[in-house]
């Protein structure tokens, strides 16, 4: 542990005309003798199921022998916790894990803060258990950095069942099924599709057309690659008319909702779909509905899967004690046990494809065999929108765009046309 | 000894709040433009590589709109709380005779968070919960008040709270002033039968014009440093329509790893606060060198 200390001292005693003032930094580093592994954990799991989720975590973690410091920095979707992070890296102090995802996990290995960890892949053979795709945002440079966690699911459909079967309506396979069911629910006086209008959100909604009307490969290019063709293709502008259709669905007072509230529309028939990621099955799950029978999970229309990793990167440490409560905590965090109790907890499912899924619902189900079958057919994809297929500047960028044609009257060719422009500005 | 440390106090008691001020507040300006020239994006980097962060800020759409959401803000919020808070100010000032309790209510928002008026005006002013819900419940179904959710009118909700906020400030001020001119013009003028508008808009107003002078650096760095209402009120949407440039560095700095662009908006935004202290420094200092 590291303290610098910054002490003012006012005074004269060399010079009679001006103040002097000393600063005096005085570094005091703890004792380094081993005692025992132990690790500091940043994460900003604080509420409800996730913060019963870190304290399984927890729990296993001392069980080993370990020794756990928790460091939960709560507020801003992590923002606050990078805040955090960047004071206690440029101080030389990393904490040992960190609640990290997708490209970020890069951007601080290239900072060089990030520890090996693959001795602990190898010998727990990580690459036989989880999705290429997946391990490969965990490894940096070919060496690991980093242990996933669980697996969220991006371009989910809920829907309220008996709102649908009252009125005679299933699941939307496309979106044109999808526009029709809403135009006709919207006659009835229902709202068709229940969202929050916040950034985020409407990237959310978004990436789900894109990947349903575009297909994978489109989404690869568009979005992972940004690539000028695919981002200015017609593709793109039938992506953009279709959120101008679903526009029309979302009800008057959407401007600034939380998700959750949206939800609590789908569940109480206010509204019918909601497009939003998996963890929205745990607001449902919370209030005591029945997946199957109150409410029903589908993927959006269209191929593929977009997945939104949560992971901890590994930073360097000093000390043994550290290194190696490091490594159990790896070990750990890639363990059955954990993924299992964890992602029960989350609403999400196992990072790790062996784990056996009895106790989980049918949407996680779905969810994992979706998930193996678009891996072997290449259509698992990083979702753009969480963070996890572009760094933040260019995700951000695009979200800019999307948020704004939402909410305005622009034309789809003219928020393509903003897209090509805001990426090549990010860069 | 005890002659030298009678001399000395004064500089030994200031000198650590000055170099206080020097590093934390100076220092970090000319860090903040060292940045602003550099490509920092997650952890700042030192190498200069000249203007590419402010050619990026501006051909930001997302800053052009920040930019000008300052400029509508702004212009509004302090002609409409200046107005404002003059009007009630001369209606209090008529000698009536809860003067005391009413003048405690106007000057009470100010005693509030902006977070908390954010906050309340959201409510207020959502179509589903507040003003439109009201009037639609009491048989006026084609009653519209959608300005939040309207990214067109959605800053100029924005300037309602505000103004609400700040008005009673204004206010005070504005009676403070009034009350100090000198009542012996004011009643050499009623013996002339002067008509009481015009003792207010040829005697006592131009008479305040310091006060209005301060009123109005207080308004401009309000809104300028603007955030927190934006943040409780709007959340700078829908979209990014009510986005001003303190949210929008925020958004960079803290959101998106892109300290680079968050300085060099810091340093427009700052230049843009500059513009306008700057020149009342620099008449409050001559006019106190003329005397």
């Amino acid at each position: 542990m590291i303290m610098i200390k910054i002490i003012f001292i006012g005074g004269n005693m060399l010079n009679k005309k001006f103040g002097i003032v000393a600063i005096a930094s005085t570094l005091s580093f703890s004792s380094v003798s081993y005692a025992g592994p132990s690790a500091e954990v940043l994460h900003w799991w604080t509420s409800g199921g996730e913060a019963k989720s870190v304290a399984v975590l927890q729990k296993e973690f001392s069980q080993n022998g370990g020794k756990w410091t928790d460091m939960p920095v709560a507020g801003g979707g992590g923002d606050a916790a990078m805040t955090a992070l960047k004071a206690r890296v440029l101080s030389g102090n990393a904490p040992a894990a960190v609640q990290l995802k997708g490209p970020s996990i890069q951007e601080w290995y290239e900072e060089g803060a990030l520890a090996d960890i693959s001795s602990v892949a190898k010998q727990n053979n990580w690459s036989k258990v989880l999705p290429g795709s997946i391990a490969n945002h965990m490894k940096c440079e070919g060496k690991w950095c980093a242990a996933p966690v669980n697996v969220h699911r991006i371009d989910w459909i809920w829907a309220n069942a008996s709102v649908l079967s009252s009125n005679g309506f299933g699941m939307p396979r496309t979106w044109e099924e999808f526009n029709a069911t809403a135009k006709a629910l919207q006659k009835k006086g229902i709202i068709p599709l229940a969202h929050g209008g916040q950034a985020w959100q409407d990237a959310t909604v978004f990436e789900a057309v894109a990947l349903g009307i575009g297909g994978a490969n489109f989404f690869h290019d568009a979005f992972v690659k940004l690539d000028k063709n695919a981002l200015q293709s017609d593709t793109m502008i039938k992506v953009f008319d279709q959120m101008r259709t679903m526009r029309g669905f979302v009800d008057k007072n959407f401007s600034g909702r939380d998700w959750n509230l949206a939800t609590a529309m789908v569940m109480n028939g206010e509204a019918a779909f909601q497009i939003m990621g998996d963890w929205a099955k745990g607001e449902f799950l919370a209030a005591g509905k029945v997946p199957g029978k109150d409410f029903l999970c589908a993927s959006t229309p269209g191929e593929g899967f977009l997945y939104n990793v949560d992971s901890f990167a590994m930073f360097k440490v000093k000390g043994s004690d550290r290194q190696d409560g490091q490594k159990l905590l790896a070990k750990l965090i890639v363990g059955k046990n954990f993924q299992k109790v964890f992602n029960l907890n989350k609403g999400s499912i196992p990072a790790r494809t062996d784990v056996s899924l009895n106790e989980f619902d049918q949407c996680a189900h779905i969810s994992a065999a979706d998930m193996g079958a678009s891996s072997v057919g290449g259509t698992l994809l990083p979702s753009y929108a969480h963070g996890m297929a572009l760094r933040g500047a260019q995700a951000g960028a695009i979200t800019d765009v999307v948020t704004a044609h939402f909410n305005s009257n622009m034309s789809s060719k003219e928020a393509v046309s903003k897209l090509v422009k805001a990426i090549e500005n990010s860069k | 000894m005890f002659k030298w440390l009678e001399k000395n106090i004064p500089k030994i008691v200031i000198a650590p709040s000055f170099f206080a001020i020097l590093v934390f507040v100076y220092g970090f300006i000319a860090w903040t433009a060292w940045i602003s020239f550099t490509k920092s994006r997650l952890m700042p980097k030192y190498d200069i590589v000249g203007f590419i962060q402010y050619d990026r800020l501006f051909d930001s759409p997302r800053w052009e709109v920040a930019l000008n959401n300052l400029f509508i803000f702004g212009f509004l919020f302090i002609l409409i709380a200046m107005v404002l808070g003059l009007i009630i100010a001369i209606f209090l000032d008529q000698r009536i005779r809860i003067e005391g309790f009413l003048r405690t209510i106007y000057l009470y928002p100010m005693a509030l968070s902006l977070i908390v008026t954010g906050t309340a005006w959201k409510w207020i002013l959502n179509p589903g919960l507040g003003i439109e819900n009201v009037f639609k419940n009491w048989g006026f179904e084609n009653f519209t008040f959608d300005w939040l959710i309207n990214p067109d009118y959605a800053i100029y909700t924005v300037v309602i709270a505000g103004v609400w906020q700040a008005s009673g400030f204004v206010m005070a001020l504005f009676l403070a002033g009034l009350r100090s001119v000198d009542q012996e013009i004011i009643k050499a003028a009623k013996v002339d039968g002067v008509p009481t508008t015009k003792i207010y808009t040829a005697i006592i107003i131009p008479s305040m014009a310091p006060i209005f002078l301060s009123a109005f650096i207080v308004l401009a760095h309000l809104a300028i440093k603007s955030f927190d209402l934006v943040i409780a009120l709007t959340g700078g949407g829908p979209g990014y329509a009510t986005d001003l440039p303190a949210t929008y560095m925020y958004t960079m700095a803290f959101s998106r790893g892109d300290l680079g662009q968050a300085a060099s908006s810091a340093i427009i935004m700052m230049i843009v606060i500059f513009s306008v202290v700057v020149p009342y420094l620099y008449s409050e200092l001559r006019n106190k060198n003329d005397q």
